[in-house]
């Protein structure tokens, strides 16, 4: 168990930069994975208005801007649960073993 | 016992008001032009739910032991539960009414909103859920003055707070009398004299716990009426969407054109402008950041991101929904509209069309049971807010930085009961001064100050080593001069408000300019500091990270 005065010790040790290393990369990418593709379509809304007004198929009245609103915030949800799978698993894993005092 | 004769002596003035009121509200129904005639049934159901969360309160009295559990329930709160509370702090009587009617009257513009609003989430998750619950206990002020000062960051934090609480207090406070008297026919001022004594009791007597279960009931009941409504709505299409689109196009006056992303738009960097206020705003608000406390972990803090994200999504989508159902169903019935012409002025403006579908659809008594969950969500929200403010300053302000973290509980309890009876009284002022005001700039003005004070100092504090105690104070001043300043230039204020004939700055939402104001300052403040504090705070960063990353030091759930 690590106590509480010796925190800073952690720091530099290979447990802890895995830790930190895999979390980052991770949650870098699923940030990007949710506002660049958000980004994407308020600037498709600004710039390109009749590309999310077209119908989604000939004879549709629905227009493609409604599934892509759809998509979008169900698929940014599914990547909570990704992150949330991951981190359940392998990050609170690794957690735990620095917390226990497994710091190599 | 005191606290039970308290109590109920809140509880029978609560009523005898109750009582007095539908006496008064009936004669005077030629002095608002929106008024309606007094709902009886949307009276009962919310009387309902007003008894049963007293009842919630009453029983939370007797689990707020400490003043631990008062401000964050002791962190006893499940993941799911918190996550069902966060969404009910989330899903507004805005949202319900405001999106559906931007739908109804501006077709796709509204699920641009609902996708901006939605998108906070994913970030809430990804960059703060954790962080934040590993590093604070009771406010968002813990974390800023992790490693910073004390007395001037909490101070600056704490007022960041209490801004924005005021501001959407007001806000709601303002939509409450309005929304009130329209649905339940109750005078303005009575709405909001209710609203705010209930929201004190709430908060008063049960602490965290009661403004939790308020909220994960009002979560529940709105789920539950926006799912019935929608499949009332889809069954008038045999539930064939393609069928309600052809229809909604066919009925709206503009056409095919309700598919094109219109008016709001219309200017891509306005709509940039809003996105950044909702998106970053959001994660600098207090009542929602502080849910994060009322936990035991990370691990459940991230599962009620999870869980609120789910259902903020799924009542996103069904509120779109019911929105292009209204173009059709309420947009073809003459009456729902003043004269009886389809297309003219809409009963009750231009909120409705959401509440006119409720009637079309089930009848007196959907619409009772939807006009209930709007006035519950407004006491739902309001009460989040009372908690934060009310943490604000008996736990910062007072017992941190007037005591210097050496407060007696008993004091401080007394504090935090001054503290609540006097955010629900300004409040209650504030809301009968507004009455006639245009409110819209305040919804701006909030999102703007908390993306450009709470948010960059609470993003710096966690992720930025280099961030000092003067770069804080200088990018929050900044951050909060600018957003006032420029919300005051706008048009929702310069024009709309002032009554001039062009304004000075061009975006109601000034937060894309604002936030980058704060953060610059923050960052010239923070790299000019060389003195002998500053190296400090850069070096206590790394404990502040790894407590961060792994919890570490970060205190677990009380046992209830």
């Amino acid at each position: 168990m690590v106590h509480p005065t010796a925190i800073h010790t952690i720091r530099t040790t290979p447990a802890f930069m895995r830790l930190v290393a895999r979390r980052r990369k991770f949650v870098v990418s699923l940030t990007l994975g949710t506002l660049l593709p958000y980004y994407a379509f308020v600037l498709a809304a600004g710039f390109a208005p009749r590309f999310l007004a077209q119908k989604i198929f000939a004879g549709s009245a629905i227009t493609l801007g409604w599934p892509l609103g759809v998509a979008l915030i169900v698929g940014t949800w599914i990547l909570t649960g990704l992150y949330i799978r991951r981190a359940n698993g392998e990050f609170d894993e690794l957690t735990a073993r620095i917390v226990a005092g497994d710091l190599q | 016992m005191t606290r039970f004769a308290r109590f109920f002596a809140a509880l029978l003035a609560l009523f005898a008001l109750c009582g007095g009121r539908t006496a008064f509200a009936m004669p005077e129904a030629a002095g608002s032009v929106h008024r309606q005639p007094l709902n009886t049934t949307a009276i009962a159901m919310f009387v309902v739910f007003v008894i049963a969360t007293l009842g919630i309160t009453y029983w939370s009295a007797s689990k707020t032991r400490t003043m631990k559990d008062f401000y964050n329930a002791g962190g006893g709160i499940s993941g799911f539960q918190n996550g069902l509370a966060l969404a009910g702090d989330y899903m507004s009587a805005a949202a319900l009414l405001g999106l559906t009617s931007m739908i109804f009257f501006n077709g796709y513009d509204g699920m641009i909103y609902a996708v901006s609003f939605f998108v906070a989430w994913p970030l809430l998750m990804f960059l703060f859920a954790e962080r934040i619950r590993n590093l604070g206990q009771v406010t968002i002020a813990d974390i800023a003055s992790y490693r910073l000062d004390q007395q001037r960051v909490r101070t600056l934090m704490a007022f960041g707070s209490l801004t924005v609480v005021c501001l959407y207090l007001v806000a709601q406070m303002v939509g409450a009398g309005q929304l009130i008297q329209l649905l339940f026919g109750l005078r303005y001022e009575y709405a909001v004299v209710v609203v705010g004594l209930l929201m004190a009791v709430y908060v008063t007597f049960g602490g965290m716990v009661a403004t939790t279960w308020v909220q994960i009931i009002k979560a529940v009941l709105m789920l539950f009426g926006a799912t019935l409504l929608a499949v009332l709505a889809l069954r008038h299409f045999g539930f064939s969407l393609n069928d309600m689109f052809a229809q909604a196009i066919a009925v709206h006056h503009s056409g095919a054109a309700i598919m094109l992303p219109s008016k709001l738009v219309a200017d891509p960097f306005a709509m940039l402008s809003l996105s950044v206020a909702l998106v970053f705003g959001t994660s600098g608000l207090p009542h929602i950041l502080m849910r994060f406390f009322t936990v035991p972990d990370a691990k459940a803090a991230r599962k009620s991101v999870f869980v609120a994200t789910g259902f903020i999504g799924y009542f996103f989508l069904l509120v779109t929904l019911l929105g292009m159902a209204a173009i059709v169903i309420v947009g073809r019935d003459g009456g729902f509209y003043e004269g009886g012409v389809p297309g003219g002025k809409l009963i009750g403006g231009g909120n409705m069309p959401v509440m006119h579908l409720a009637k079309a659809m089930g009848g007196d008594l959907v619409l009772g049971f939807l006009s209930a969950v709007a006035f519950a969500t407004i006491l739902a929200v309001v009460a989040g807010l009372t908690m934060a403010g009310t943490s604000a300053i008996s736990h910062d302000l007072y017992a941190m930085v007037i005591r210097k973290n050496r407060a007696d509980p008993k004091t401080e309890k007394r504090v935090s009961r001054i503290a609540s009876l006097a955010i629900a009284g300004v409040a209650v002022v504030l809301g009968i001064l507004f009455k006639e005001q245009n409110i819209a700039f305040l919804v701006s003005l909030t999102y703007s100050v908390a993306a450009s004070v709470n948010f960059p100092i609470l993003a710096l504090a966690i992720y930025w080593k280099g961030l000092t105690t003067r770069g804080a104070l200088l990018g929050g001043v900044a951050g909060l001069v600018s957003a006032v300043g420029l919300v005051v230039l706008s048009p929702a204020v310069w024009v709309k408000v002032l009554g001039h004939a062009t304004p000075i700055f061009p975006y109601d939402y000034p937060a894309i300019v604002s936030m980058s104001i704060a953060f610059f300052f923050t960052w010239v403040g923070s790299v000019t500091d060389q003195g002998a504090r500053a190296a400090r705070e850069r070096a206590q960063f790394d404990d502040q990270f790894i407590r961060g990353q792994t919890g570490i030091g970060a205190s677990g759930a009380a046992s209830h």
